[in-house]
């Protein structure tokens, strides 16, 4: 008995191979789920050609006594193909739920011919057909899985690289660093971005760094407190900080704060700290005669 | 010559794990030893320099209070491998800590030190309990994660 | 034992370079004898490189900023230098800022600021 639950589906899944792939594609159209503007149709065909031959493989080598696990060695061929499939698919913007709609969609076909095939045999009928809805179900979750992760992936190094744009120590002159805040600085960031300035106030030995602050939208009292905080680290380093790009409303709110901004440097642009920090290194800037 | 074989009982769920290292806390040395150890076992497990030195200092902080206001005690590192921790426990038969809030406040101080130590180790690690009684003395469980 | 760190004359002023097995003794030990030799060698400045230093606790940052204040009774300015960058942060967040010494990169950085004051 037991191993009658997959025959027939062994069995369809052999004979029967290229027209399931044609009604696949074809449900997955009517669902809505093919997306032309992301895929081509020999795409799409070759995608489920490879899908459908590594999952067929799965249900003969790994259903023992009704039970499978997607896990298993059985289907390692299965899971690496969903693998390479939903890269790429999440790197088009396809979503999760077009994703397992597009591996439900497999049951549509499989329904169809076991129907005809186990006609008068209508106790294997149920047998085999609550077998491939668990295959497929188990599947489809498993997809979603593999998707998911594939997202969290990306949005994770999306999230380091944006952390690394958003907070580069620039070096405007020798020994002289800046590091424009550009957006909201919350105190996971705040942290990071003290800690790699002043590893590069380590490395290039920088005697001033202006922390220009004309891209940070809002000044709260927790902002405040880590400006403050970056600054008396740097100094501490043996570097001089100047804040720039206090507009009236930041020097507003911290003042209002009663933030203490009486031992750091403050200038109200980039261009005024620039000018005061090449003066420390002694240098200024001059117009040229004639020009 | 830190104890390998001796077991430390964890103080809420009474498991027992065996310590990495264990040292006396009597002179100003062992603070040190205390502290570089538990550095090399973080740095060992890739931790980064910030985390090391902060938590490093932390346990600076603990070591000298055992040793200044508990009368000397002891100190042993163990690894939480279920939780992902690395933790140390420093305790000393003294007179306790009478009142934990207070003395977690910067600036409390009955020695006339700096009484910015506990409530700076509190901070700079990820956990921090204290069990302290006048007739049991005080016990500090911090931790790291890894 | 007095394993601490050497005490040398640089131009005017005294370098010391402590290293990190230092303990809580040795260190007051070390501000004692270089209060002694503020006075003794009449310098212009005590230079203070924690560069070895892998932390800085509220000990050794009270010993620093003590020192400091000795040195200006004495009329003499304490730099630090060398500070790492974690042990900055740490100290920020232990709440030490240090406003009583001054602070540079390294020892040159120390001696072309003391040169121009
Ligand atoms: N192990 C201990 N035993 C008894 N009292 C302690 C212990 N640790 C800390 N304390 C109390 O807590 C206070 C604050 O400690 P801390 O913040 O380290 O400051 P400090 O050591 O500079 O006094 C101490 O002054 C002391 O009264
Ligand atoms: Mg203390």
């Amino acid at each position: 008995m037991p191993q009658t639950d997959t025959a027939t589906i062994l069995r369809i899944l052999e004979v029967d191979f290229n027209s399931i792939v044609e009604e696949w594609v074809g449900s997955q159209i009517e669902e809505g789920v093919k997306r032309s503007d992301l895929f081509s149709d020999s795409e799409n065909r070759a995608q489920n050609v490879e899908l459908l031959r590594s999952f067929a493989k799965g249900v003969r080598a790994g259903v023992v006594d009704s039970e499978f696990d997607l896990k298993d060695t059985a289907w390692e061929d299965l899971r690496a193909t969903l693998s390479d499939i939903t890269k790429e698919r999440v790197k088009r913007g396809v979503t999760p739920t077009e994703m397992a709609t597009f591996v439900l969609a497999l049951k549509a076909p499989m329904f169809e011919r076991l129907k005809k095939e186990l006609a008068d045999n209508p106790e294997g009928l149920i047998g085999e057909v609550l077998m491939i809805s668990r295959l497929v179900d188990a599947f489809g979750i498993y997809t979603n899985e593999v998707f998911i992760n594939e997202r969290e992936q990306i949005i994770e190094r999306q999230r380091l690289e944006m952390m690394e744009l958003s907070t580069p120590v620039v070096e405007l002159w020798d020994r002289v660093l800046t590091l424009p805040l550009i957006g909201t600085l919350d105190s996971a960031r705040a942290q990071e971005v003290m800690e790699n300035l002043l590893e590069t106030i380590m490395q290039r030995q920088a005697r001033v760094v202006i922390v220009d602050i004309t891209g940070v939208g809002t000044v709260d009292t927790q902002v405040a407190q880590h400006l403050l905080r970056t600054a008396a680290a740097v100094r501490l380093m043996g570097a001089e900080c100047i804040i720039s790009g206090i507009s009236p409303m930041i020097a507003q709110t911290m003042v209002q704060l009663g933030i203490d901004v009486g031992t750091v440097s403050t200038r109200s642009s980039i261009r005024s700290a620039l000018d005061d920090a090449l003066k420390k290194m002694g240098y200024e800037i001059t117009k040229i005669k004639g020009n | 010559m830190p104890c390998r074989s001796c077991e430390v009982t964890d103080l809420k769920t009474q498991e027992r794990f065996t310590p990495l290292a264990r040292f006396p806390l009597h002179v100003s040395r062992d603070v040190v030893q205390a502290r570089q150890s538990v550095a090399r076992e973080l740095r060992d497990r890739g931790v980064s320099n910030i985390r090391v030195t902060r938590f490093s200092t932390a346990v600076s902080e603990i070591a000298r209070n055992v040793i200044v206001h508990g009368g000397g005690g002891e100190f042993s590192v163990y690894l939480d491998p279920a939780a992902g921790y690395l933790m140390t426990v420093s305790s000393d038969k003294g007179r306790g800590i009478a009142d934990i809030p207070q003395a977690l406040t910067d600036g409390f101080t009955t020695a006339g030190g700096l009484g910015r130590g506990l409530g700076g180790a509190k901070r700079l690690a990820d956990v921090f309990e204290i069990i302290s009684s006048a007739d049991g003395g005080t016990t500090i469980k911090m931790g790291i994660k890894l | 034992m007095s394993g601490i760190a050497s005490i040398h004359l640089v131009e005017n002023a005294l370098l010391v370079s402590i290293q990190d097995d230092v303990n809580d003794t040795e260190i007051l030990e070390l501000q004692d004898s270089l209060s002694r030799r503020i006075a003794q060698d009449n310098v212009a400045g005590v230079i203070i490189d924690i560069s070895a230093l892998e932390i800085v606790d509220t000990f050794v940052g009270r010993v620093i900023a003590q020192l400091a204040g000795i040195s200006k009774l004495l009329d003499a300015k304490t730099y630090v230098v060398g500070m790492r960058p974690a042990v900055a942060m740490t100290l920020v967040e232990l709440g030490m800022y240090l406003p009583e010494a001054q602070t540079a990169l390294s020892l040159s950085h120390a001696l072309s600021q003391l040169r121009s004051d």
